[in-house]
């Protein structure tokens, strides 16, 4: 924005319509119009032009751009007067960080958290429990795992979900609803440990020959892999009925010591079940963080050629992080099977690998809370604007989210800690060289 | 250039580190050719040379991260062992073996805090699995206060313990080499290789720095392995300095018999044909300034 006002070459450049009030004026306009465009009636095919015309008649592009002019307004004067609103806000601004960094603050949001998770669901409507189990549930529990692999190892990991199939389809062999019979029928529960042992062996299997591999190319290895579980398990016709998939998984059921309970089509005990599993899983993962396992694991992501310098096995540690990533999405799995009763490879499509790996970002790398607030969110929303917008527009709006998330928090919702230092160290790195001379420069005494 | 008569003098009564004919090359590019030399246990041996010699080729093969395509490079962690070869180790695994080492270009890992960055080097190679750390066993916690203790002692060694809990970046330059230092004696080694410890410090950082590599020698019983530019600074804490030219060694001996070599002061001076050619860069190293 203050190209105007930099040196170089003069003329042109503090033409008016240079000035960094007008080109905001302008981009402000802009985004008034396109989103005029976008939200204005569909087109008809044969006549070309006409969803352009009729997005443009009315009152909804001069509506649209008084928006855009109220943008500009605000961001002129957040330009203008921003430094003093800061400093007018300070006192607020330390006052929130005092309480929000209170231990007591921690654990009474903690039970309130607590009391809303489990007070709340049962006065919601079935299909909204609905939502809560099968997105809300499983996808918090899937970033969760992502959340290791991509957050805490710094893998990119392109093909998340196949593990979470992986963890589906052993479910299902192991309940006997495939054409494959297991050894002996299992209830669901004990294929919880079963897709654990099998999610770990494949992410063993996938990562100790790609491991070795460094960032993109570990991202285009790990998207094959995902395609590559899928279309085996939509071609195997005699081992995973092909396109049909499994039919009638049975549900969780308790018999044991005089204890009887079946979870039945209603969602709200899967809710229940999911919340149990999840804050386990988050306790365990939590202590993870905090031991030499999640050092080295940050450490690896922070400068590899450092961290094998200091004796960290960098192979085996981003095996470990690729494992457990995948044996939770093994759980996932599990519950996302029994729930439903049926699965087939188009539950496991490449766009909710990347989905995932969006709510991680989204929700801030690295953080298990604000991964799993991303997830919440991300999943809450579209079943949210179900009913205010086209379905076709729905991933617009959630793309658009995501674009000015990434521009104006970079490190997500709740970032961890360790992430956004990682981030703003980005900003400054000029600075530090400048105040180190070159190696070489220095044996001036030689 | 007769090669034998510093070779010789490169030879010592226990070695610990052995390096054996060992030559790198680039494609076309010799980094390293045929060096010969002997470290002994318990010395501080300096690795000197012009930009460009070689020295820091000698310690990424020292440390598995370049594999040289001739020679043998064994080492001896203890009196008592046998020397192993380095060759065809990972560099983690060499690590394990006791040798630690710093980087020319600092190598922190930036957005963990001070006393983080001490925890990862010590806490590598002790084997406290995923599922104690998860469940929170007793192993898990008592490794996990011990490695706080080990930590803070380290610190308060390098004299950093009251910044334990600033993040790493936000540390001054010559905080982040000792922090580097204290990283790498984390991991216990039997010998420290530094590169360019000095670099970008200021005299008073330097001298602090000299005193904690003869600390890190007399007290920790730690071989240091330097490579440094600052001649005042070799000079006072060598034991006995190596020099390296175009990948060559050209000397070995006691700071004093260095400085009176005819072969290493045309290294670095340049006679007038080479200074001509410009084939040598010792010349373009600030050459004038003679030694400090």
């Amino acid at each position: 924005m203050t190209f105007a006002a930099g040196g170089g070459s003069v003329g042109r450049r503090d033409a008016w319509y240079h000035k960094p009030d007008v080109r905001r004026l302008g981009a402000s306009l802009g985004v008034g119009l396109v989103l005029a465009l976008v939200t204005g009636k569909d087109g008809r095919s044969g006549h070309f032009g006409s969803g352009i015309a009729a997005a443009l008649g009315g009152v909804r592009v001069p509506s649209f751009l008084a928006v855009g002019l109220a943008l500009w307004g605000v961001a002129t004067g957040i330009n203008r007067y921003g430094d003093e609103m800061r400093r007018a806000l300070a006192p607020a601004t330390a006052a929130r960080k005092r309480v929000t960094g209170n231990a007591t603050f921690r654990t009474t949001s903690l039970l309130v958290m607590l009391v809303v998770a489990i007070g709340i669901p049962p006065m919601l409507s079935s299909f909204w429990q609905g939502v809560l189990v099968e997105q809300v549930g499983i996808f918090m529990l899937l970033a969760v795992g992502l959340n290791v692999v991509v957050g805490w190892a710094g893998l990119l990991d392109l093909g998340y979900i196949a593990f979470y199939a992986i963890g589906a389809y052993t479910t299902a062999y192991f309940t006997g609803t495939l054409p494959v019979q297991p050894p002996i029928v299992l209830n669901p529960f004990l294929c919880f440990p079963l897709a654990v042992l099998a999610c770990l062996l494949a992410g063993v299997l996938l990562g100790a020959p790609t491991l070795r591999l460094r960032g993109d190319y570990l991202a285009i290895v790990t998207l094959g892999f995902g395609e590559i579980v899928r279309i085996v398990a939509n071609n195997s016709d005699g081992i995973t009925n092909g396109s049909r998939g499994a039919t009638n998984i049975p549900h969780f059921s308790i018999h044991l010591l005089g204890i009887n309970y079946d979870w039945t089509l209603n969602s709200l005990p899967y809710w229940y079940l999911i919340m149990v599993v999840l804050a386990v899983v988050v306790l365990l993962f939590f202590r993870l963080e905090h031991s030499r396992i999640g050092r080295a694991w940050a450490a690896v992501r922070e400068d590899e050629v450092a961290a094998q310098a200091s004796g960290v096995a960098t192979v085996k540690i981003k095996l470990l992080a690729f494992a457990i990533g995948a044996s939770t999405s093994g759980l996932a799995g599990v519950i996302y099977a029994s729930k439903i009763g049926f699965i087939s490879p188009d539950n496991f499509l490449l766009i909710l690998s990347i989905s995932v790996l969006a709510y991680v970002v989204f929700g801030g790398m690295g953080s298990l809370f604000g991964v799993m607030v991303g997830a919440a969110l991300l999943t809450w929303l579209p079943q949210f604007l179900r009913d205010y917008v086209p379905a076709t527009d729905r991933n617009l709006y959630i793309g658009a989210i995501l674009v000015l998330m990434m521009i104006f928090r970079p490190a997500g919702l709740l970032p961890a800690r360790r992430r956004r230092t990682e981030l703003s160290l980005h900003d400054i790195p000029e600075a530090e060289t400048v105040a180190v001379p070159a190696p070489g420069s220095m044996g001036g005494s030689i | 250039m007769a090669r034998s008569a510093p070779t010789a003098a490169a030879r010592v009564a226990d070695p610990i580190f052995d390096v054996a004919g060992v030559t790198l090359r680039f494609g076309g590019v010799t980094s390293l050719a045929d060096v010969t030399l002997q470290m002994g246990r318990g010395e501080i041996l300096a690795i000197i040379g012009p930009n460009g010699a070689g020295k820091t080729s000698l310690f990424n093969c020292l440390t598995g991260v370049y594999r040289p395509q001739t020679g043998s490079i064994t080492f001896r962690a203890t009196r008592t062992e046998l020397p192993v070869t380095l060759l065809g180790r990972k560099t983690h695994q060499i690590n394990h073996l006791g040798i630690a080492r710093t980087f020319q270009n600092i190598r922190l890992f930036p957005a963990l805090t001070v006393l983080e960055n001490v925890k990862v080097g010590l806490e590598a190679r002790h084997g406290v699995g995923p599922i104690s750390a998860m469940l929170g066993l007793p192993n898990a916690r008592h490794a996990e206060r011990e490695s706080t203790r080990r930590g803070i002692e380290l610190l308060r060694f390098v004299g950093l313990a009251d910044q334990a809990n600033t993040i790493a970046s936000a540390l001054s330059y010559g905080a982040q080499r000792r922090l580097e230092i204290a990283r790498a004696l984390g991991t216990g080694p039997a010998v420290l290789l530094l590169d360019e410890p000095a670099a970008g410090t200021n005299p008073v950082e330097k001298r602090e720095l000299a005193d904690l590599i003869r600390q890190i020698n007399r007290d920790l019983r730690v071989s240091v392995l330097l490579i440094e530019h600052d001649m005042r600074l070799v000079m006072s804490v060598a034991t006995r300095v190596i020099v390296l030219n175009f990948g060559q060694l050209i000397a070995a001996g006691t700071p004093e018999q260095i400085q009176r070599n005819p072969a290493v002061i045309e290294a670095y001076l340049g006679t007038g044909g080479q200074a001509e050619d410009g084939r040598n860069p010792g010349t373009d190293a600030g050459g004038g300034g003679g030694w400090r």
